[in-house]
This record gives C-alpha cells, structure tokens and sequence, in this order.
C-alpha cells in the first residue's frame, strides 16, 4: 500500500512537473511585448540601482560620474547644433510642388518624434522616422536622401528637438504582422554575428558602463531616444542607420542595406521596449 | 647491418619521404587552382549571404584572392581562397547554431 501511494505520488509529481514545465516553456514561446518591457527596464534599473530610469536615454554619460560632466558642459555647446540649424532650414522648406515635410506627418511633424517606428497596416511593415522621411520626399517628386547622415540626420534631429522629453509611445497593434515584426528585431537584438561573434546585446545587455577600449559601452535601455547623435569618433552627425551599419561592421559582419527589414524590425523592438522614457535627442556622444 | 646503419637507413627514408612531402606542399600553385579554391569560396560566401550573415573577413580574403590572381601570385591567390571559405563556412555555422541559441541571451 505504502509502495502503491508512493508510486502515485511520485506520478502526480511527474505530471505536475512535466505539465508546469510545458506551460511555462509554452508561455516563454508565446510573444508577450509588454512583459517582454517589464523584465527590460527591470533588468537595468537592478543592474544600475543609481540611474534613474529617465537618465538611461544619456547612454554611456548615465553610467560615469566623470563623463556625466563632461556631457553637461558638452551640452553648453553642443556640437549637434550646427545639424539642428540645417535640419529646421531643410524642414520648413517648401518642395518643388510647394508642399513641406509639415504636409506628410501627424501634428504637422512637431513633436511626433516619439511616435516613430509605427507599424502601417497598409504598407505591412514597420515605418521608421528615417523612412518616412524618404517616403515624404519621394511621394513629392523629391530625391531621397541619404539614410546614414547629412540631410537625413539633420532632418531627424530637428524633428527629435522638438519633441524632447515626451515618453516613447510605440504601439504594437492587434495584427499578427506587427508581433511578428516585434519578434523579428528581437531575434536580430539578441543573435550573435560577425567573426567577434557578437550580438547587439552582448554589448549593450551584458556590458554596459564597461569599456571597449576608451569607449563606454551604453546601455541598450533608452539607446534610440537620443538619436541622431553627434559622434566623435564619425566627426559628424549619424541617424539610427548608421549606428546600426556602423555596430555590424565592428563585429565584422557586413552590415545590411539602411532600412532594410531587420533594421526596422530592431527599431520597432528597441523603441518599444524603451517606452516612457523621454525622448532626449538630437545627442552627442564620445 | 649493424644497428646503427638500420637506423640511419631508416632516417634517409624518412627524410626524403619528408622531403618529398614538403616538395609537394610546397608546389606553386596553378591558375586551375586557384580557379577552383575560389569557387568554392565564393559559393560559401554567396550561402552566407542568402543567410543575411557575411563576415567582412571573407569578403576581404575574397577581394585579396582576386588581386593575388591579377598579379600572378597564385600561392597567396589560393591560401587567400582558402581563408575566405573557412570563413564563410563558420559563418554558416553560426547563422545555423543562432537559430535558436539567441533565446538563451534573452532577457525574460
């Protein structure tokens, strides 16, 4: 009788475990956005008790007292200011056919920053800022511009000053494109490439505040709300695109073509799950 | 024969084995060759694009084969096809082990 309950017990266990077992790997599986932001910032806010959640969007200036400020007299003059002056002037001017920017884009594309990416259920695909800018351009008979710098990046960094410290509201709608967008930038975020065989996160999730070389790696929490960022190191203005191309070539993978679908996926899942922190571009950094 | 003649029987043949060996290893390398190295490895560098995963150093050693070739250096023109399809062949690899290893990264 003894040997027969212990059976038993030793069965239900069994089942227990593998029926918990299975859900809980089922619920892993299942794509779930809003934890997925919950377990993110709680990820770096425990691993950076000190730096309050709205400071993770100044990167690598968020994890070092020293350069924290630096930045703060960088930003007396900051050198992305010269981008801002190009970026209102190249905004507010009219197109051959007489419309503007102001005619492509919501609230007449002041203070939208942080709306962007969005996924369009028409086009089926996640819209950056930096494509929509294109999409504004071409849609007017207007030559695109280059998505890594110059007139692109003075563009986007007038479009982020305006809409400074408004939290990342990017949505995620009820449409199985758009989860499996969120799914593909997240698989891209977390997927070693290269020769250094490196993901974006090992970077930016396992190493930030440490240094690679002089340069302190930031944070991948708030990484995009500073963007476009003036870099030291380019000597000049970068958008979202070449920090993206620019990262792959480190690891030495070849980067992929600016906006292609895994680079608006990336964006699509990094601005997500950096919602409610402010928008803090345009920035500089080392 | 003595032992000691065994022995260095032995050693002559052994060296010129060696000797022929290296000859051999060391044999300049043919336009043919080098034809075929860097088929193979352009093919693998071409799969490892399909898979959105080029390394840069293949795509380097590829470029230093086919300047190695226009100058007539086909010894450098082949080992630098060489490098580049093992390149390109680890690069496959990890594409394929990435497949499901990038969850274990993730933050959940």
């Amino acid at each position: 009788m003894r040997l027969t309950f212990r059976s038993a017990a030793a069965g239900l266990i069994l089942a227990t475990l593998t029926f918990g077992g299975a859900q809980m790997s089922h619920a892993a599986d299942n794509p779930n956005p809003p934890a997925d932001l919950k377990a993110f910032q709680k990820y770096f806010t425990d691993k950076f008790p000190k730096v309050k959640l709205e400071d993770f969007v100044n990167g690598p200036y968020s994890m070092d007292e020293g350069l924290y400020k630096q930045w703060k007299e960088k930003e007396e003059f900051p050198p992305y200011e010269f981008a801002l002056d190009a970026g209102k002037e190249l905004f507010n001017k009219p197109f051959k056919n007489g419309k503007s920017f102001a005619d492509c884009f919501p609230n007449k594309g002041i203070g939208v920053r942080q709306n962007y990416p969005y996924f369009d259920e028409k086009q089926g695909k996640v819209v950056t800022l930096e494509l929509a800018v294109n999409q504004c351009l071409e849609s007017n008979g207007e030559k695109p511009f280059s998505y890594t710098k110059d007139d692109m990046a003075s563009v986007t960094a007038y479009m982020a000053f305006t809409s400074r410290g408004k939290p990342f509201d990017i949505k995620i709608p009820n449409d199985p494109r758009a989860l499996a967008a969120y799914e593909n930038g997240k698989r891209y975020f977390y997927t070693r490439r290269g020769q250094l065989n490196f993901s974006c996160a090992t970077c930016h999730v396992q190493s930030p505040g440490d240094h690679i070389r002089a340069e302190v790696l930031a944070p991948a929490l708030g990484i995009l709300n500073a963007m476009p960022i003036y870099r030291s190191e380019w000597g000049g203005m970068g958008t979202i695109s070449r920090r993206f191309t620019s990262c792959n070539s480190q690891v030495r993978a070849v980067p992929l073509k600016p906006q292609d679908d895994e680079y608006r996926d990336l964006e699509y899942y990094l601005s997500y799950v950096s919602n409610g922190l402010p928008i803090s571009g345009p920035g500089a950094r080392p | 024969m003595s032992n000691r003649m065994m022995r260095l029987a032995t050693l002559s043949v052994l060296s010129a084995l060696l000797v022929a060996g290296a000859t051999s290893a060391c044999a300049a390398s043919t336009e043919a060759d080098y034809k075929t190295a860097y088929a193979a490895a352009d093919a693998a560098n071409n799969e490892a694009g399909k898979l959105r995963n080029q390394w840069t150093t293949a795509v380097k050693a590829l470029k230093e084969a086919k300047k190695a070739a226009e100058a007539g250096d086909f010894d450098k023109a082949v080992a630098e096809s060489k490098k580049s399809e093992m390149l390109s062949k680890a690069a496959i690899f990890q594409t394929n082990e990435q497949k499901d290893a990038w969850k274990q990264m993730e933050i959940r």
